[in-house]
């Protein structure tokens, strides 16, 4: 498998609290990474920093090489509009804008020029079938997304990700604010849309990882203690703290 | 994937900078034009003769510009607002935060900002024609336009700041001071007074010197109801403030007359200058 | 016994006190309307003063006082929702930021008596406007800024960031963020800040004296600029003062009662229409 995304030597600064120490990853392509580890661990620091979201929070600095296919996305030339373009991000809470669910979808390619209303229509119908919202939400486009179940919203901006054809999609705990039947929707949903998209989910649920990941990686406090093949870390975890932490002994 | 949408968004950047910026041009505009419109005067008749002098004839053959007049009005005037304005204002405002019910705190909160909307040309025209006449037949005087019009004017307009400040101020005492008072027996009222009131006190403050800056600077309602002569102060005599001595005049005025009214104005904004500093720093206090 | 009484006179007091309050507004807006309102004629409306047929009519007034609203809230609201976008959008600096909103709130301590002068000074005698609506336009433009600004600034802060983060991680650029997003969530604030302004400027006039003048003339929007024309205050004040017609005075005073009424309504209703928006 290709990696598509390789993290060489990365650290992370918060002013002068250091959030990521020396963090080397390789993501491959079309399959879904977990990041797991208790609260503050940085996982979450780690995956904005991959489609740079993190330029958004004040005195951050950051050394190190992220890159992406051959691009280093620190480069002082990389438009940061088309980065985010390419990889996607789904958060934590459900962030629908206050505007129709058509237009939710739609903003994304509007921004970046698509202006034919057909070409439009097309890809709104086909995103929300990818997010497999279409049947429930095809007969109410213009009303306001605002209006939908937590569990809804979520998919409408996952779709709302996948209507700019990103590459990457990166999820930041994409479940942590639903309830257990929503929530299996969605991992179905990142289960089938790893056929096309590469993958990153943050999460603090185990077993989540366990059933939708093909590699986890393993962070505490800012470290990334150990990455590999999901199944043979939850199996035979190498580090004792990793062991530690998904048999429940702390986090 | 290179950079082409950056020199735009730079732009747009630069255009917000100035945007925000233009406040601070607006104040340094204020200052400047009144410092060099005001000082030629001051510079030609001297700053003590200037300040404190008594005598205000500016048409006079031989011209006497001495504001001590219009100082003394102006401040005679905020103080005599205050003092009738504030406990008004401060009591209605405890009754709101801490008494009422919330129909009653509703319709008194929806009237005091009618008050507020009122326009002071309004206020004028009314004290013109009910408090004037009144003033001078309770008093027995020949003209019932004088400070003590103004200063019950004054007084009224100064009322919806001075109740929407404090208010604020009260309301933010956190609940637990109280519950702490009323757990040790004191009454309901006994609490508000002893001790929301002393937990709101720079807020309280904040309400008075806004209701300060308001007063002094307060022109047209003032105008229509001092009568409008450079007397030196007296209650029940026709006097002069420092907004409507740059009002009554500016008109008709030319040469080192008009230029004396922007010396007036200079004072003025000094006053204006140091009240709001006074009142930041109060609000500051406030929020810490 | 002491603790009895010290109870029932502050609770006299406060009776008092908020007896005094409403009895005032009452009285005040009580006495306008009665005295105002039977006044308030068609032909007053509708025709301009005359000295040879004796007339006074208060179109003109209106009309200025029209112009001068739209005048200056066209040139107001990009100023102070700009300089609001970027305090909250686009400001690092915090010392700036601080300077900024210490210029905004000295703009709003200064009183209108200062403004009418410096924008007599600047406006129609350095920038050569004369005494004009449009002097007198820019003179509250200044004056209203804050207002503007700090209700949008208000309101830009409870734009939720993650409206921000969700366009941003569509690659949207800055600019587009706030234009697509970020603005249309707080026309509530906008609104607000206008329905303020015009408040304000309906009720102004010692900024307007020198600046706008006194004329009585009917011109349409765009000659009408260049020309001097008093508002309704202004109008009020002359009638008054100057010329004791008192009857005429107490019309435009009741007008703006009602205008004033108007307008405290709309503020409230925006205040509610958005908040159940929100909802």
């Amino acid at each position: 498998m290709n990696n598509i995304m390789t993290v060489k030597d990365l650290c992370l600064w918060y002013g002068q609290t250091q959030a990521l120490k020396n963090i080397n990853i390789d993501i491959p392509e079309k399959s879904i990474t977990a990041l797991i580890g208790p609260s503050g661990c940085g996982k979450s620091t780690f995956l904005k920093t991959l489609n740079r979201m993190n330029d958004l929070v004040q005195g951050v600095k950051i050394t190190g090489e992220v890159k992406y296919g051959d691009m280093d996305i620190f480069a002082p030339d990389t438009d940061v509009n088309k980065l985010r373009k390419e990889i996607g991000m789904v958060f934590q809470k459900p962030n629908p804008f206050p505007m129709s669910i058509y237009d939710n979808i739609a903003y994304g390619p509007r921004t970046h020029g698509i202006k034919n209303k057909a070409k439009l229509d097309e890809i709104v119908e086909n995103s929300l079938r990818g997010a497999a919202i279409w049947d429930e939400v095809k007969d109410r486009l213009k009303k306001s997304a605002l209006g939908m179940s937590g569990g809804q919203q979520q998919r409408l901006c996952i779709a709302r990700a996948l209507a700019v054809e990103p590459k990457i999609l990166l999820m930041d705990e994409p479940t942590s604010a639903l309830d257990p039947i929503s929530t299996s929707k969605i991992e179905e949903l990142a289960s089938e849309l790893k056929e096309k998209y590469t993958i990153v989910i943050v999460t603090h649920n185990m077993q989540q990882a366990v059933r939708i990941s093909d590699q986890t990686a393993f962070f505490l406090l800012g470290d990334l203690i150990e990455y590999g093949n999901t199944e043979k870390m939850f199996a035979t975890p190498e580090d004792k703290r990793t062991e530690d932490y998904i048999t429940g002994r702390f986090g | 994937m290179k950079k082409s949408h950056n020199k735009f968004e730079t732009i747009i950047h630069g255009i917000f900078l100035i945007l925000g910026l233009i406040t601070v041009g607006f104040v340094l505009l204020i200052t400047v034009y009144l410092v060099i419109a005001g000082i030629p005067a001051i510079r030609e008749i001297g700053l003590f003769k200037f300040l404190f002098g008594k005598k205000w004839a500016s048409t006079a053959s031989t011209p006497s510009y001495g504001i001590l007049p219009f100082i003394l009005t102006s401040i005679y005037g905020t103080a005599g607002a205050i003092i009738i304005g504030v406990p008004i204002g401060f009591l209605t405002a405890v009754y709101l935060a801490k008494v009422a019910n919330k129909k009653m705190k509703a319709v008194v909160e929806m009237a005091v900002s009618l008050l507020a909307g009122i326009p002071s040309v309004v206020y004028g025209l009314v004290g013109m024609l009910v408090l004037v006449p009144w003033v001078r037949e309770t008093f027995n005087i020949a003209d019932g336009a004088s400070l003590f019009a103004a200063i019950i004017v004054l007084a009224i307009m100064i009322l919806p700041s001075i109740i929407s400040v404090s208010l604020t101020a009260l309301e933010a005492v956190p609940p637990e001071y109280e519950d702490a008072s009323l757990a040790l027996g004191a009454t309901p009222i006994e609490t508000y007074f002893k001790v929301s009131v002393p937990a709101a006190k720079s807020g309280i403050a904040a309400a008075v010197v806004l209701g300060v800056g308001r007063a002094i600077g307060e022109a047209m309602a003032v105008m229509m109801v001092s009568g409008n002569v450079a007397n030196m102060p007296k209650l029940f005599g026709s006097v002069r403030f420092l907004t409507t001595a740059v009002a009554s005049e500016m008109s008709y005025s030319s040469g080192l007359q008009k230029q004396a009214l922007f010396s007036i104005a200079l004072v003025l904004f000094l006053f204006i200058m140091l009240i709001n500093a006074l009142l930041n720093s109060l609000l500051k206090k406030e929020k810490e | 016994m002491k603790r009895k009484a010290y109870i029932w006179i502050m609770k006299i007091l406060m009776w008092i006190s908020v007896a005094i309050t409403c009895g005032l507004v009452v009285f005040v807006i009580g006495f306008v309307l009665y005295k105002g309102v039977p006044n308030i004629t068609w032909k007053l409306l509708t025709t301009k003063p005359s000295y040879l047929t004796k007339n006074i009519g208060i179109l003109p007034d209106i009309l200025n006082t029209f112009y001068i609203v739209i005048a200056t809230l066209v040139v107001v609201l990009p100023l102070g929702v700009g300089a609001a976008i970027y305090l909250t959008e686009y400001a690092t600096n915090k010392k700036l930021v601080a300077v900024i909103e210490y210029a905004a709130e000295t703009l709003s301590g200064i009183p209108s008596i200062i403004y009418g002068l410096v924008g007599m000074l600047f406006f129609c005698e350095f920038l050569k406007m004369q005494t004009s609506i449009l002097a007198g336009a820019m003179t509250l433009v200044i004056m209203n800024l804050p207002t503007i600004m700090r209700t949008t600034q208000e309101s830009l802060k409870t734009v939720p960031q993650s409206y921000r983060e969700g366009a941003f991680g569509l690659g949207a650029g800055k600019w587009r963020v706030i234009r697509t997003v970020v603005l249309p969530s707080c026309v509530d604030g906008i609104m607000t800040g206008c329905i303020l302004a015009i408040g304000r400027i309906l009720g102004e006039s010692a900024a307007l004296l020198f600046t706008a003048g006194f004329a009585h003339t009917i011109n349409g929007f765009v000659d009408g600029l260049g020309r001097a024309g008093a508002t309704l205050t202004v109008a009020l004040y002359v009638y008054a003062k100057e010329q004791g017609e008192f009857e005429v005075a107490f019309a435009i005073a009741a007008i703006l009662m009602i205008l004033a009424l108007l307008v405290n309504l709309a503020a409230k209703f925006t205040g509610l229409y958005f908040k159940k928006k929100v909802e």
